[in-house]
């Protein structure tokens, strides 16, 4: 018995000291050589339990017990080593299919929106999440939407062929839109009362070509009419506008101008993002941005004149209302820092491309 | 309008804190916005000073040139010890004993140009005389500048201010409204009454009552309603201009011409009135203010003979036309070096009628600008006055006392304010009576009780954009500042956010630049030359172009009717960069002319009838939004481990397909032909609408021979869609059908059909063929060799079949399979490859 024992540790101290040596050498051939020779038909300990049959039965259990322990010993000496020589394979496997990073892996270039459009989106979220509507209308338009019903006199410069683009022949009476406004007459022939709409757009104006004018451009345009609504609202509607765009250390201003369809008149202008009103009256520090006035000039609005609200039929003495209207391209120039208009237009792709689409 | 802050506060007394740029500040608040400050002192920095040249030694130079070595006395600013500076100068327009500018050693003028004391021409030049252009005031450098002897200055004092230098002068944008701020006078007032000042009016005189005592002057147009003529005899025509008002009339941006020409617009400026003179001694019996005859002519002070319209107004005599009221007097009245009879004209003309005249005759002035705005109705009087007194005192004139008055001034209307608390609620801020009241009283209106508490409100007579009630509300508005004004966020009601169209497009751009799409924006403009270019047929209905009457370019006049002209300049714009590899869209309106009825053009002081809503809406061209895109180059690039990939038509239909199944909607194709496409390469798109296949655009290869007139790259790929129509045809909701949990069953079968066969006609006889238990059809290869057959191409289909309650057996599919071979046969004449 006790020659029994001694034979069983001898194999399983031989099997540990095998495996040592695979684990060693991480071999998959060493492996499975010392698999066979402990584990395998001709292992010492499986030879040992074919002789089993010869003992005696008392005998017999207690050395097929001490041989089975013997062998789950080397079988989980076994596993361990396995798993050592697998995890070496593997990252040796790893090691060989380990690729550059760094070179390109462009299988399309990404597309993007125009900045324009971008912010007419980013814009126009910002009024449907006041509860205003997107109002539309076409750019080549009525001349009385355009201006009559806008309190644009019969003589109004604006209305003069150096100023308007008109289809032809011009006494049709039909023009390419000079403002998005247009879409305010549309909106308050069309719509029941009260109305909240901003209306994005196209606008053509017979101007010049150059790197600050556009003959096509963009504004967004927005009208209020609703029961007690004046300057105050009109106020703290830009203002809202103003931060979204420009964060809320933006600092806005209404000065008094003239519009033929507001009354009162305002033009809203911006803190100069430069010299944040610095250069005025400083003529050692001129502002080239804000021209040393301080402002930049973003839009106009005011008051909707009631006599564009009596063009619509509306009751002026029920109603009132403001409306706005700015330049989306200045916005994105203001935004963004663009300094050439026509990169906005000549459809290069790393314009487009710069800001990924996105008016963050 | 330039006005000089000294012009100002001649008539506005401020407040000593109202310095030029808090001025500036004020008025830019209240309207007026100051564009541009002028100061030509503030480029200057140090000492320029009046100096009086006490003797000099002219010393012939090397060069030809003579110097003169000069002796300056400065005044206080004389070296210790000594009565003069010795200063070194190049000019000769001076004598002994005449004062000049110096500017002492440490000044520095403008483009940092530094006097020192310096040694030149074997002297110590201490400083320097200084010509007008040296110190910024002009451009003048014949000489230098000497005072004229009736200045009264002394050596040693401050020359830039004895040049009127340290004067401020603003340019201000006044604005449409406010045709009586292109005055110092209405300058003035507004400034001392938004700044708190006092205001002083030189022009407060009445219009007498109508007089014939004077020149007779007769007239026969209501658009002259009054007419002042007030007579100068016994001018001197030698007498100059005095300089103060040279450089005033220099600060507003008005040539000196000859004195009495001069005070005319020197009082225009200053009153706002327009004012003419005629040489009274070339007039020939009554003035007669009356219409032109269609066709009458009439040579102005331009020396042009223009032909009138029956619409321009006329200043005539018995000779015949004289002026052209409010915008140029005649060549033969004019005022002449030997004048020394004047008659001068005050007179308020109609605005509309002087507006049409000058543009008619493409002759705007600084008068017919201030007619067309609305020039104070009641100044003419004092105005005239004002310039005679000026003849009289500086030209030597005595002024008739028989004053022509004809006709009178016209009463400004009277506006009953009901409602004393519109100016609170349309400004949102707290106004009371009393201070409404008293804002429009500084403002010039006379206020009274009106009916039920209301108020009675007649305007002054320079201020005829005060006539409805608003308009009285921007007065106070402006007077209070909008700066006053607290915002507050008006609350809209609960909103439905964007429409189902607004959505459909957004998501549509979205996913078209997710896709790999750059999105451009082009001018709409195009030529026909354009449209030839993409060889359209005479009968395309892309030529129904809309024209302009007045394009911005001759070779643009249309519209467009396509987006892809603009795409394609924009594709030769980015080659031109070397930028090759492009996919590039864009969405916007396309033109079409329909015909598209006669426009109206309803009154205005009322809502128009439904019918002319509905004309004005409809009369216009069909402005359908187009979405289309351009592909060059390689659609992807070349890398270490790809080859890359050239574009071809499957990205132009990648791209609609990209759009369709935004829409939810499935893009159907037939072979197309369509200019500017590759006739084989071109892929008409559309969607089966109740059985039917509409067309929404087209996807392929351009053209080869188009291609090469527009200088794209070969490939070229385009792709043009009815964006509109794609999403009026998107199904609203679309349905979330149940899943089948059951694993699906694949077939393979490759089918021989002639060649000539649409693979989609196959796959969709293959489709319906198949029934229910079709769950997708794929095409994964397309072969032709001689194995099939000349003329013969092998398709082959991957069919997926699944059933929504069961695993489908291998003998349900194979059957499911050969009915849908079956009606291909049938369909198609295709036969299972062996």
């Amino acid at each position: 018995m006790v020659d029994v024992n001694e034979q069983i540790d001898g194999a399983v101290a031989q099997a540990t000291k095998d495996f040592a040596l695979v684990a060693e050498q991480s071999s998959r051939e060493a492996l499975v050589r010392a698999r066979n020779c402990h584990l395998g038909k001709e292992a010492p300990l499986r030879l040992m339990q074919r002789t089993l049959g010869s003992l005696a039965p008392d005998e017999r259990k207690a050395t097929g017990s001490a041989i089975q322990a013997g062998l789950k010993v080397i079988e989980a000496q076994y596993a361990q080593v396995e798993a050592a020589v697998e995890a070496v394979e593997l990252a040796g496997q790893l090691a060989r299919e380990t690729v550059d990073v760094t070179t390109d892996v462009t299988l399309h270039p990404r597309g993007a929106l125009h900045p324009i459009t971008a912010l007419i989106n980013r814009m126009c979220d910002v009024f449907v999440a006041m509860g205003w509507q997107i109002a539309e209308g076409p750019e080549a338009e009525a001349e009385w939407l355009n201006f009559d019903a806008l309190n644009f006199t019969p003589d109004h410069p604006a209305r003069f062929l150096s100023d308007t683009l008109f289809l032809d022949p011009p006494e049709a009476h039909r023009i390419l839109r000079t403002h998005t406004s247009p879409v305010q007459a549309r909106t308050l022939l069309t719509h029941d009362l009260p109305v909240y709409v901003v209306a994005p757009g196209k606008v053509y104006r017979a101007d010049e070509y150059d790197a600050t004018h556009l003959p096509v451009f963009h504004q967004i345009e927005g009208l209020a009419v609703d029961k007690g609504l004046g300057m105050a609202d009109l106020k703290g509607t830009l203002d809202h506008l103003a931060k979204a765009m420009f964060g809320d250390e933006v600092v806005t201003r209404l000065r008094p101008h003239y519009f033929p369809f507001t009354e009162p008149s305002a033009e809203v202008d911006l803190r100069c993002f430069v010299c944040h009103g610095a250069s005025v009256g400083d003529p050692a520090h001129p502002c080239r941005t804000c021209k040393s006035e301080g402002w930049i000039e973003w839009g106009g609005c005011g008051v909707v004149n009631p006599r564009v609200l009596q063009a619509a039929g509306i009751d002026t003495e029920v109603y009132s209302g403001f409306a706005f209207g700015m330049g989306v391209d200045r916005t994105v120039m203001f935004r963004n820092n663009a300094s050439d208009l026509r990169d906005f237009v000549e459809g290069d792709i790393r314009f487009s491309r710069q800001l990924r689409g996105v008016a963050r | 309008m330039r006005a000089p802050y000294s012009w100002l506060t001649d008539f506005a007394r401020l407040d000593e804190s109202m310095d030029p740029v808090k001025l500036a500040g004020a008025l830019t608040e209240a309207g007026l916005q100051v564009e541009k400050i002028d100061s030509p002192a503030q480029a200057i920095s140090g000492l320029v000073v009046v100096g009086r040249v006490m003797e000099f030694v002219e010393e012939p130079q090397k060069n030809g040139k003579i110097i003169r070595w000069c002796q300056v006395d400065v005044g206080e600013h004389n070296p210790e010890g000594e009565s003069s500076r010795g200063i070194i100068c190049g000019a000769h327009n001076f004598q002994p004993g005449d004062l000049v500018a110096v500017a002492l050693p440490g000044a520095v003028l403008p483009g940092d140009f530094a006097i020192a004391s310096r040694k030149t021409y074997g002297h110590i030049s201490d400083g320097m005389i200084c010509a007008e252009d040296e110190l910024g005031l002009g451009t003048d450098h014949a000489g230098i500048i000497v005072f004229p002897p009736d200045v009264e200055v002394t050596p040693g004092e401050d020359a830039l201010a004895a040049l009127g230098a340290r004067d401020v002068t603003y340019e201000i944008d006044v604005t449409p409204d406010e045709g009586y701020c292109l005055s110092v006078r209405g300058l003035a007032r507004e400034a001392a009454q938004i700044t708190g000042g006092e205001f002083s009016d030189p022009y407060a005189a009445p219009v007498p009552a109508t007089s014939d005592a004077g020149y007779p002057v007769v007239l026969d147009t209501e658009d002259c309603p009054l007419f002042v003529g007030v007579r100068v005899s016994g001018i001197d025509p030698d007498r100059p201009t005095p300089p103060w008002m040279v450089r005033r009339l220099k600060d507003v941006g008005m040539r000196s011409i000859s004195l009495a020409v001069d005070i005319t617009n020197y009082v225009m400026m200053e009153s706002g009135q327009p004012l003419h003179a005629y040489d009274a001694s070339a007039l020939s019996g009554a003035i007669r203010v009356r219409h032109a005859h269609a066709g009458e002519t009439l040579t102005t002070l331009d020396h042009n003979a223009r032909v009138l319209s029956d619409e321009d107004v006329l200043i005539t005599d018995d000779s015949g036309p004289i002026g052209l009221a409010g915008v140029m007097g005649g060549l033969t009245t004019e005022l002449t070096a030997t004048t020394t009879d004047v008659l001068l004209e005050a007179a308020w003309f109609d605005p509309v009628a002087i507006g049409r005249t000058y543009r008619r005759h493409h002759l705007p002035s600084e008068a017919s600008r201030r007619f067309e705005r609305g020039v104070d109705r009641g100044v003419a009087f004092a105005a005239g006055m004002r310039a005679a007194e000026l003849l009289r005192d500086l030209a030597g004139g005595e002024i008739s006392q028989a004053v022509t008055v004809a006709g009178a001034v016209v009463p400004m209307p009277t506006r009953v304010f009901t409602d004393p608390t519109l100016p609170s609620r349309i400004l949102g801020v707290e106004v009371s009576l009393a201070r409404v009241e008293s804002i429009l009283r500084a403002s010039g209106v006379v206020v009274e009780a009106g009916p039920e508490g209301g108020l009675r409100l007649t305007p002054p007579t320079w201020r005829p954009d005060l006539v409805d009630d608003y308009d009285f509300v921007e007065e106070i508005g402006r007077k209070i500042g909008f700066s006053a004004i607290t915002p507050r966020v008006p609350v809209a009601p609960i909103g439905r956010g964007y429409t189902r169209e607004q959505m459909c497009r957004r998501s549509v751009l979205d996913a078209v630049a997710t896709a790999g799409f750059v999105e451009v924006i082009t001018l709409p403009f195009l030529g026909v030359a354009e449209l030839d270019r993409l060889g359209l047929d005479p009968a395309d209905e892309r030529r129904a172009t809309v024209r302009l009457a007045n394009p911005l370019s001759e070779t643009q006049p249309e519209l467009r009717t396509t987006l892809l002209p603009g795409l394609f300049a924009a594709v030769n714009r980015n080659t031109s960069r070397s930028l090759d590899d492009l996919a590039l869209f864009e969405c916007g309106s396309v033109f079409l002319n329909h015909g598209h009825g006669d426009q109206v053009m309803p009154e205005v002081s009322h809502r128009p009838t439904d019918a002319e809503v509905q004309q004005l809406f409809s009369a216009l061209p069909d402005q359908p939004r187009h979405l289309a895109g351009v592909l060059t180059g390689q659609w992807r690039p070349s890398d270490g481990s790809h080859p890359g990939e050239t574009v071809s038509w499957t990205h132009g239909v990648y791209l609609a397909q990209t759009v369709a199944e935004t829409l939810g909607l499935d893009l159907a194709r037939r072979q197309g032909t369509r200019q500017p496409w590759h006739p084989g390469r071109c892929a008409e798109l559309g969607v089966i609408n109740l059985g039917q296949f509409v067309t929404v655009g087209w996807a392929g290869q351009v053209h080869p021979s188009v291609a090469a007139v527009w200088e794209l790259p070969e490939p070229t790929i385009a792709v043009e869609l009815d964006l509109d129509r794609l999403i009026a045809l998107a199904p609203a909701n679309g349905t979330i059908t149940a899943l089948s949990s059951h694993p699906a069953t694949k077939q393979d079968v490759a089918l021989v059909v002639d060649g000539s066969v649409a693979a989609a006609e196959v796959q969709s006889a293959l489709r319906d063929g198949a029934g229910e238990l079709l769950e997708s059809i794929a095409l994964f290869d397309i072969f032709t060799g001689d194995q099939i057959g000349v003329g013969k191409k092998s398709l082959a289909y991957n069919l997926v079949f699944r059933a929504f309650d069961r695993t489908l057996t291998e003998a349900e599919a194979t059957s499911a399979r050969d009915a849908a071979v079956a009606e291909a046969t049938r369909r198609c004449g295709a036969v299972m490859r062996a």
